[in-house]
């Protein structure tokens, strides 16, 4: 394949929105279980909760911080290297990602400074307000985020007027069906993600006998609440298989690795998809499983790609090992979850040792399964950008040249690789030191000031264990 | 409607223009610091607001593509490389907050990181207004230069004196936010930073008188234009005094007046102008049905409140910052 500046806007395109979701997956997350942590401490007092809130802080702000560097660039991109789509679609998708930064980002980035560094200027119930406030904020950018995707993935609520998409419906295209699927199932894997490096950050400390108040409060209610969300998940994701099926046949076809119409459809569990001889090799089928699964029926005929002309085709090979790769992740990640809630349910927990290692390796998990999600949705979007209505190819900067593209290219992958390694190293290192901080307040003088005169009076001196 | 997104997208740059610009500002002058205790007291001056700061500029982003998506993806496209440099040195110096309290042994390159990218921002965010000014080719509303069609001398002269400018606002909010060393440090060197603007000032204006700009036809068809410059010359006079008087407070007002004033002679210059002399406010406006969703949700309701943020986030972090301050 030659490096056109089209193929090396999508690279770039997907290496940039990859690295940055990382990020936020975790942050959206972790900023709902900061709020419950520090509304615990409210409401019991006990000291431990405060501890793990300060310890998560530490490893919520370096996160924060990754993410918003790498979301600049993504606001950026779809001008510089995709103007044909910024300047047909400008009118529905720059509204809806205006919504995103008025609504989500002012709040979250206004809030975080007064969670990161105003407990001692503010009164406790405003800090929870704070913590709260960059929460909600994390939550409405995904919701944004969803709705602007949904709409690239099934278009509805517009009229096309010179090659320009005109809004006709707002309503349908924020409460489009597709949304309010895709959304959960977006939140809830970012809450996963951040059940899961708890818990598994929790199971750490116990496997190494440190911090066993704070690593035994992370444990649990990691594993509690992903015990919840992880059926919850298949559930959305099978509601998400729904609509491509409705939506998206093509896409469904290249993630079931179904060349021909079947009748009823037998499912391909594994095997090796190729495009040239149309056919999947070494698979391993199950009889009627895929009517079952595409329109649970027993004898439903089921769409093959070879249905959809060569250039309207998706590549075949990434939606079909991605949507894989996400299926077996969930499957592992409930079977963790379950396991584990039982055992610390029953106290018997922290004596099966094998079971915290696994639980501790689990944490890549999460990021897996949204990756691999994203890869599934986007790739197999292919080849069009607005789904059925704008290729790709014609959504690329006209006058953007190869060169000019792999100079941007090879500068992100430089310096993402470059923060990345760093910020990686650092969250091991404050990991690894565990919620070592006695907590010691300043006393009230240290604080220069006091804004709307409610701050914390009473300096406070806390230990662990109290 | 159009007219409304006009004024957020203005009010929106200028907010991003002096918070960011302090910011960046800081950046640079963190570059000629020197000890480490002064350039903690200059990154506890911005560590909790400079998010807020950076957001004003997804704003500007966002509106420009929901309003504007013409304006958007014309100026996003031919800024190609200059916008990369600057995301770069955003990030460079974003991620330096947090990394450099991490390391002891490495902190050398979070700190060049952290001054090297304000420099880098701050010099292209300048460079891209003087190419604006300078104007770009299109042709019905397409772009139709090449990639370094916006390098000019010119330019370059305005990325430097956007740097300086950037300078001299984060050095008043020093001797606002500061005491004691880091202040004294920060006033020494605002007059030469604001000889330096003013020495940037006139050179434009020279520029333009002998390049015969289309801007200068303009302003000697509208004398009352001279207003905003007017103004800008009573802020830097008032500047001068307080400087003189060691008035914490004031010199950041006033080259916060200075700033608004060269903002609206830009903006009035080009009025109705969106990208000069080729696309109109009302050629770039977005259908009237994303204009009036806008206008009706995030125009009216979320845009105060996010004004409103931003106070309650300069109020809970306003004063002196104390030798005793946490560190995080």
């Amino acid at each position: 394949m030659a490096l056109t500046a089209l193929l090396l806007s999508r690279l770039q395109f997907a290496f940039t929105i990859s690295f940055h979701i990382i990020f936020p997956s975790f942050s959206i997350g972790a900023a709902a279980w900061l709020t419950v942590l520090e509304a615990l401490y409210l409401a019991t007092g006990r000291p431990a909760y405060r501890l793990v809130f300060e310890f998560w802080l530490k490893i919520f702000g370096l996160v924060f911080g990754l993410g918003v560097v790498s979301g600049i660039v993504m606001a950026f991109q779809f001008g510089t290297n995709w103007s044909e789509l910024s300047r047909t679609t400008g009118s529905i998708q720059g509204v809806l990602l205006s919504y995103e930064t008025f609504t989500a980002f002012a709040l979250e980035a206004s809030f975080f400074g007064i969670l990161v560094f105003g407990r001692p200027r503010v009164v406790p119930w405003f800090y929870l307000f704070s913590t709260a406030m960059v929460a909600l904020g994390t939550s409405l950018s995904s919701f944004w985020i969803m709705v602007n995707n949904s709409w690239m993935q099934v278009p509805v609520g517009y009229v096309v007027k010179g090659g320009i998409f005109i809004p006709s419906d707002w309503a349908a295209i924020i409460f489009s069906p597709v949304v309010w699927v895709r959304f959960p199932h977006m939140l809830i894997a970012s809450y996963l993600t951040g059940a899961f490096c708890v818990a598994a950050t929790g199971a750490w400390y116990l496997l190494r006998r440190e911090f066993a108040v704070e690593g035994r409060i992370m444990l649990r209610m990691g594993l509690y609440l992903a015990a919840i969300l992880v059926p919850a998940q298949l559930f959305f994701g099978h509601l998400t298989g729904d609509y491509v099926h409705h939506d998206q046949p093509a896409k469904f076809a290249a993630i079931e690795g179904r060349w021909h119409d079947e009748r009823p459809a037998s499912e391909v569990v594994i095997g090796i998809p190729d495009s040239v001889s149309e056919t999947n090799h070494y698979a391993i089928r199950i009889p009627v499983l895929g009517s079952l699964i595409g329109s649970l029926s027993f004898h439903s005929k089921e769409v093959g790609l070879t249905d959809f002309p060569p250039q309207d085709r998706p590549p075949v090979i990434i939606p079909f090992f991605a949507f894989r790769i996400m299926v077996g992740c969930g499957l592992v990640m409930l079977m963790l979850a379950w396991a584990g809630s039982y055992l610390s349910f029953k106290e018997r927990l922290e004596r099966n040792r094998l079971l915290l290692r696994l639980i501790f390796l689990s944490f890549p998990l999460p990021f897996i399964a949204i990756l691999t999600g994203w890869f599934t949705a986007e790739v197999g979007r292919q080849p069009w950008t607005v789904y059925g209505l704008l290729r790709t190819a014609d959504a690329v900067t006209p006058f953007l040249t190869a060169r000019t593209a792999l100079v941007s290219l090879v500068v992100f992958c430089a310096v993402y690789s470059f923060i990345f390694a760093f910020g990686i190293y650092y969250i091991y290192q404050l990991l690894r030191a565990g919620p070592i901080d006695r907590l010691v307040l300043p006393p009230a003088a240290a604080v220069p000031n006091r804004p709307m005169s409610v701050i914390d009076t009473k300096p406070r001196h806390l230990a662990a264990g109290e | 409607m159009a007219l409304y997104w006009v004024f957020v997208l203005a009010v929106a740059m200028l907010l991003y223009v002096l918070l960011d610009g302090f910011d960046l500002g800081i950046g640079i002058l963190f570059g000629l610091a020197g000890e480490e205790p002064r350039r903690r007291a200059m990154l506890h001056a911005v560590s909790p607001i400079w998010d807020g700061n950076e957001t004003w500029l997804v704003v500007v982003g966002v509106v420009l593509w929901g309003a504007f998506p013409v304006v958007y993806a014309t100026l996003l496209s031919a800024f190609y490389l200059p916008l990369l440099v600057m995301l770069a040195g955003l990030i460079l110096r974003g991620v330096a907050f947090e990394f450099r309290y991490k390391t002891r042994r490495l902190r050398w390159i979070w700190d060049a990181g952290f001054a090297g990218g304000s420099l880098l921002a701050a010099f292209i965010q300048g460079m891209t207004v003087g190419a604006l000014v300078q104007g770009l080719p299109v042709v019905n509303g397409r772009y139709v230069g090449g990639e370094f069609s916006w390098f000019s001398s010119f330019a370059v002269l305005c990325g430097a004196g956007l740097c300086l400018g950037y300078t001299l606002l984060g050095a008043c909010w020093l001797v606002q936010k500061c005491e004691g060393e880091t202040r004294d440090f920060a006033y020494r060197l605002i007059p030469r930073l604001s000889v330096g603007s003013m020495v940037f000032l006139i050179a434009v204006f020279i520029f333009a008188l002998c390049t015969d700009l289309p801007v200068m036809g303009r302003w000697l068809d509208r004398p009352w234009l001279f207003v905003f410059p007017t103004i800008g010359v009573m802020a830097a006079i008032a500047l001068a005094a307080s400087v003189r008087r060691r008035n914490d407070g004031t010199p950041f007002t006033m080259v916060a007046v200075i700033f608004v004033a060269a903002f609206g002679t830009l903006a009035i210059s080009f009025w109705p102008y969106m990208i000069p002399f080729a696309i109109t406010i009302d050629q770039a406006a977005a259908a009237h049905s994303s204009l009036a969703f806008m206008f009706w949700g995030e125009g009216l309701f979320i845009f105060p409140l996010m004004l409103l943020y931003t106070v309650v986030n300069l109020r809970v972090f306003r004063g002196k910052i104390t030798a005793n301050s946490p560190d995080y």
